[in-house]
């Protein structure tokens, strides 16, 4: 059986993959990962997980183009520069009428 | 060349990542699983040279340190087989074409080791010469083989000083503790001289064509000399080759190393291939009734 390793640094940091090792059982998998991972102090956790039961997903489909969950889905740019171009012509009349 | 295979060919050679689920050439395939095969082998076969002197070192601590160093060495063709593995070549094939002498290994282990010198020189100076690779490899194409080069490394880095400090003790010791570090430096630059292979142009080596590899061999070598010639010459100590020198340039010029005796060496006629091989035989035969035991108990 093949397992994966996720091993924490320290104290409040995200697991991170650290590798895969070949195990008989969880037993022998957590004391190949003991030794591996954990020997010289070098990790707060682990987790010893069976590869089998990682349902790994790889293809993000968008047909729908639903480009208003990205930032790349907002262009802004254009319609500021409208839009102030647009404030600032009404600005130059309002402050034409003030004149007497 | 097939148009997907070109297409692979531009992403490995652009900086793109390979995962094991991702479609590759079988030449690609082919040519990882031969070479990290052999990287695993190596580390495998490389213990055993230190193994001799586990029972032999001079203090308990040296003792325990060479110990650790075994274990990490042992771990790292552990790691390595598993890539093999995951490649599509099962660890119990790699292992027994290994003692059916079917793979190789690197040239470096098929010496003996005469004394404690040789440990010293060994743990510094070829675990030098393997990581200036292995730092290399962390760019490899193939990326499950490029992250656990990482651990790797800073562990090969122990090994370092281990055998620095090794050195350091036997040089500030006695006349003969200086005699026999130098001894062994003598019988070993021969065999780092060509550990980094011939000087095949980096653009010719297939290895840097589907980038696996990232650095050229002679480049390899030249990092090694520029690190640690001149830490070898500040101890007092001689390099057996009259021609090194550091250029104006900054390249260094050498005497061209033995490549009959690489080529020899690594195709299984090194002075300990045979024995080594033996008991790398013997030991997967006579645990055999370990995996037996354990892997009928989990089924
Ligand atoms: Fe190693
Ligand atoms: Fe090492």
């Amino acid at each position: 059986m093949v397992f994966e390793v996720f091993r924490q640094e320290r104290k409040g940091q995200p697991f991170q993959h650290a590798g895969a090792l070949a195990a008989p059982n969880a037993e022998f998998a957590e004391a190949w990962a003991r030794e591996q991972y954990g020997r010289r102090q070098e990790s707060e956790a682990l987790w010893v997980v069976p590869r089998d039961e990682i349902r790994a997903v790889h293809d993000f489909p968008d047909e729908l183009h639903k480009t208003y969950h990205r930032v790349d889905g907002y262009s802004l740019k254009a319609k500021l520069k409208e839009a102030r171009q647009r404030a600032e012509s009404a600005g130059a009349l309002s402050a034409r009428a003030d004149l007497p | 060349m097939d148009a997907r295979t070109q297409e692979f060919v531009e992403e490995v050679q652009g900086g793109g990542h390979v995962e094991t689920s991702d479609w590759m050439p079988e030449e690609y395939r082919a040519k990882l699983i031969k070479f990290i095969e052999m990287h695993g082998n190596s580390e495998l076969m490389g213990v055993l040279p230190e193994r001799e002197w586990i029972l032999r070192a001079p203090t308990l601590q040296r003792k325990l340190a060479l110990t650790a160093k075994v274990q990490d060495e042992v771990g790292h063709a552990q790691l390595i087989y598993r890539v093999v593995e995951d490649l599509g070549k099962p660890r119990a094939q790699s292992l027994q074409d290994l003692v059916d002498g079917k793979a190789k290994f690197h040239n470096v282990f098929h010496y003996p080791t005469k004394t404690w010198g040789d440990v010293g020189v060994i743990a510094w100076l070829v675990d030098a010469a393997a990581i200036i690779s292995q730092k290399a490899l962390l760019k490899c194409s193939y990326a499950p083989y490029a992250r656990i080069m990482k651990k790797i490394c800073w562990e090969e880095s122990f090994h370092i000083l281990h055998g620095r400090d090794v050195i350091l003790t036997m040089m500030n010791g006695t006349d003969e503790q200086r005699e026999l570090v130098q001894e062994a430096l003598t019988r070993w630059w021969g065999p780092l001289m060509t550990f980094h292979g011939t000087a095949i142009p980096a653009d010719e080596d297939p290895m840097v064509f589907w980038r696996i590899k990232s650095q050229g061999n002679e480049e390899a070598r030249q990092q090694f000399l520029d690190g640690y010639v001149p830490q070898i010459w500040e101890l007092g100590l001689t390099v057996p080759d009259p021609k090194l020198r550091k250029r104006d340039d900054g390249v260094w010029e050498y005497s061209e190393p033995d490549w009959d005796e690489l080529k020899r060496v690594v195709t299984g006629n090194g002075p300990k291939t045979a024995e080594r091989l033996d008991l790398r035989r013997r030991f997967l035969e006579q645990e055999a009734w370990v995996r037996d035991v354990v892997l009928a108990d989990a089924a």
